[in-house]
């Protein structure tokens, strides 16, 4: 847990003096307004910024697709927007149909479309200028320590003390199960992480340390792989682990 | 030199030393990749399947190097060494 304690000190308490470091080179982590938490001075950052502005995107999203849906007239073809939102709806429940099983899998499509859009959202947030939300260790461990929850909540409704009396199967290596319980968010959170970051810190050494004329045209491509594959990449990782991960759980012996 | 001076550019040689992690990731991913162009080869049916699955693996694949990652952002960005002097 120091790691995250250096995280999240450096980039939310005092992002001056990471930004001391570069004078050219922006990774986007700025601090815009101080304010004391229980005692420790934190800030503002972009990070927070940029995830307003995605949550007010989805938010505003999610209305207007109800008010649609509710208005919709049941005996007349859907027009093109309700058929965009079915779409989106019966991918994301066939994805958990066939991930996660037809009998339980049904219940999760809340979750896992919301989770979907959401780190999608965030991770292809760098295109349009903002600092990728994921790319701060803070949201991706937050997001996976939900998965954690969801995964020991699942195990003990599906498999009650079973859940707890497998990890000690065989005796000797109960250590190394409990490790791989206990890494299974670290792991998730800092692939998310690592990937996003590694985007951010790509693209901030192209825009940083390139003369005007080097950097005219090919950073888009750049920008594509790092945004927008990447992220995509990224996101379905993230969601098919999630849904293996709680599956595993539903196993009754 | 100054102590601080020290520290800070042997973290910066145990930044690039750290990203030799990437070795491994890029030799795995590679030979998922090859893999995965062969069974498209031989079953060019099941394209999406294969295709979902490969990448899925890469991704696993590519923690390793992504810890090695994170440990040379930690040391150029967020240096704890630097608060033990």
């Amino acid at each position: 847990m120091s790691l995250v304690s250096i995280m999240l000190s450096e980039s939310v308490t005092n992002p001056e003096v990471v930004a001391k470091a570069k004078d050219e080179v922006s990774f986007g982590v700025d601090g815009f307004y101080k304010y004391s938490l229980f005692g420790h001075e934190a800030w503002l950052t972009t990070t927070h910024v940029s995830l307003f502005i995605i949550m007010i995107l989805l938010i505003g999203f999610g209305i207007i697709a109800n008010i649609a849906i509710r208005r919709a007239d049941p005996y007349k073809k859907p027009g093109k927007f309700l058929n965009v939102i079915e779409y989106i709806v019966e991918t994301f429940d066939n994805l958990t149909k066939v991930n996660m099983g037809e009998k339980h899998g049904y219940k999760f499509s809340n979750y896992i479309g919301t989770l979907f859009i959401f780190v999608l959202t965030a991770n292809i947030s760098g295109l349009f200028g903002l600092r990728s939300p994921t790319a701060d260790y803070g949201v991706t461990l937050s997001l996976a320590l939900i998965t954690f929850v969801l995964i020991h909540y699942n195990g003990f409704k599906y498999q009650k003390a079973k859940h707890v009396t497998n990890l000690f199967k065989p005796i000797f290596l109960s250590p190394i199960n409990i490790i791989g319980e206990i890494a299974t968010p670290i792991s998730m959170s800092l692939r998310l992480f690592g990937n996003v970051l590694s985007g951010t810190v790509m693209m901030g050494l192209v825009y940083g340390l390139l003369p005007w004329f080097a950097k005219l045209i090919w950073p888009a491509g750049a920008h594509f792989y790092f945004d927008l594959f990447s992220g995509a990449i990224q996101t379905y990782v993230f969601c098919m682990l999630t849904m293996v991960f709680i599956s595993n759980t539903f196993e009754e012996e | 030199m100054s102590n601080e001076a020290f520290v800070l550019g042997c973290s910066a040689i145990g930044a690039g030393l750290a990203m030799i992690a990437g070795i491994g990731p890029g030799i795995g991913q590679g030979i998922a990749a090859g893999h995965g162009a062969s069974a498209v080869g031989r079953n060019p049916g099941a394209k999406g399947n294969i295709m979902s699955t490969m990448l899925l693996g890469q991704a696993v694949a590519e923690t390793t190097g992504l810890y090695g990652f994170a440990v040379a952002i930690i040391l150029l960005f967020a240096n704890p060494l630097i608060g033990k002097l």
